[in-house]
């Protein structure tokens, strides 16, 4: 027997849960677009990498190679 | 829901009703003169950074709108002008209304700290305060002189779009607050004047039951007074400049008319024409803060093509 839900609060609340889906979409877009934002504004692109906070010896130039 | 509302049990509230939580109306005056305080400021601001920076101080005044409505719930409904909001009328819950006033605080407050500086998410979260809890709570119920002091509330956004430029607080956006805040009494006193209220059935103190319709008058005038020089001071701070000293002059000098014109006033001639002159000063005032916002805005854009400012 095929999986059907048919209940009526679905076709109530058709309206709200649209809603919340179109905020939540609209959320994820802010972050990432915030995310794409913050980081294209460091510049140097060295910085998108040390942006992780983990100090990483490897990307770190070593003296007198610069 | 509980058997007294007045909506069948079968009711589910849509996106509308809880768009309306938000006191749609007064957000758009919120989105103008944060956006004017943001493009203003003399550091620029990312295109995007400064939408959702805008969208934060929106959603954060519509949920204070939120919380007042909650904490109102019970009033509202005795008066015609709030009894179709959507607590009163049973399609939104009380709790709902809290909660929903809760969250987009926190998120407003802190996405607007993510995305610009503390500063302003500090602000912001001031302004949310004021208005649900020493507006709402305190002042509105406790003394006539709450739409003086509650007005701070409506005064702040575009101190936090100046925040979000320069991360900072200066004379220019102090004086923007206190352009709306000195604003507000006389703008929502003449109103009063020839709304009829029923504000004295829910036992809320307003200045034309509890003092009078003279003392209003009398208080139109005083207000508008003050309001004069913060309204030209602006004018010769850095983001003044000629256009906007002109529009100044013009609309205090329109708008101290209007007030004058109210104070001589009686009752007799208000209902012999219909409050004919309150209802014209009411939309003076409207005009007044626009024009005065629409000219920062002007000179702000042309001073990128070396005019504009002083």
């Amino acid at each position: 027997m095929a999986i059907k839900v048919e209940h009526e609060v679905h076709g109530r609340r058709k309206n709200r849960n649209y809603g919340v889906l179109m905020l939540l979409i609209g959320f994820v877009g802010i972050v990432f677009g915030l995310t794409v934002v913050k980081v294209l504004q460091l510049g140097d692109a060295r910085q998108f990498e040390t942006f992780d906070h983990v100090a990483r010896p490897q990307i770190v130039p070593e003296e007198g190679t610069e | 829901m509980s058997d007294i509302s007045a909506q069948d049990s079968n009711y589910e509230a849509n996106m509308g009703d809880y768009f309306a939580l938000l006191k749609p109306r007064v957000m758009s005056l919120v989105v103008f003169t944060a956006l004017v305080g943001l493009l203003v400021a003399p550091l620029p601001v990312h295109p995007f950074i400064g939408f959702v920076s805008i969208l934060c101080i929106a959603v954060g005044a519509g949920a204070s709108g939120a919380l007042n409505m909650w904490w109102d719930a019970d009033i509202d409904q005795l008066m015609k002008r709030t009894a179709t909001r959507p607590i009163p009328s049973g399609r939104v819950e009380p709790g709902e209304a809290l909660g929903i006033g809760l969250a987009l605080s926190g998120f407003a407050v802190i996405l607007l700290a993510l995305a610009t500086n503390f500063l302003a998410a500090f602000l912001l979260a001031f302004t949310i305060f004021f208005y649900a809890v020493v507006y709402s709570m305190f002042l509105k119920r406790a003394t006539p002189q709450n739409i003086v002091i509650g007005g701070a509330a409506g005064a702040f956004p575009p101190m936090i779009g100046w925040a979000v430029a320069t991360g900072g607080i200066s004379i220019e956006s102090i004086l923007m607050f206190a352009l709306i805040f000195m604003w507000t009494p006389p703008h929502f006193w003449a109103l009063a004047l020839f709304v009829k209220s029923d504000y004295g059935n829910a036992g809320v103190p307003m200045l034309t039951e509890t003092h009078g319709r003279d003392a209003t008058r009398r208080h139109v005038l005083i207000y508008t007074i003050l309001l004069v020089p913060v309204a030209l001071g602006l004018g010769i701070t850095s983001i003044g400049g000629p256009i906007y000293m002109a529009v100044a002059v013009v609309m205090n000098a329109w708008f101290l008319k209007g007030a004058f014109d109210i104070y001589r006033r009686d009752d007799a001639a208000c209902e012999a024409d219909k409050h004919k002159v309150e209802i014209g000063v009411f939309k003076v005032s409207l005009y007044y803060l626009f024009a005065h916002f629409c000219a920062l805005l002007l000179e702000a854009a042309l001073r990128q093509y070396g005019l504009g400012g002083w």
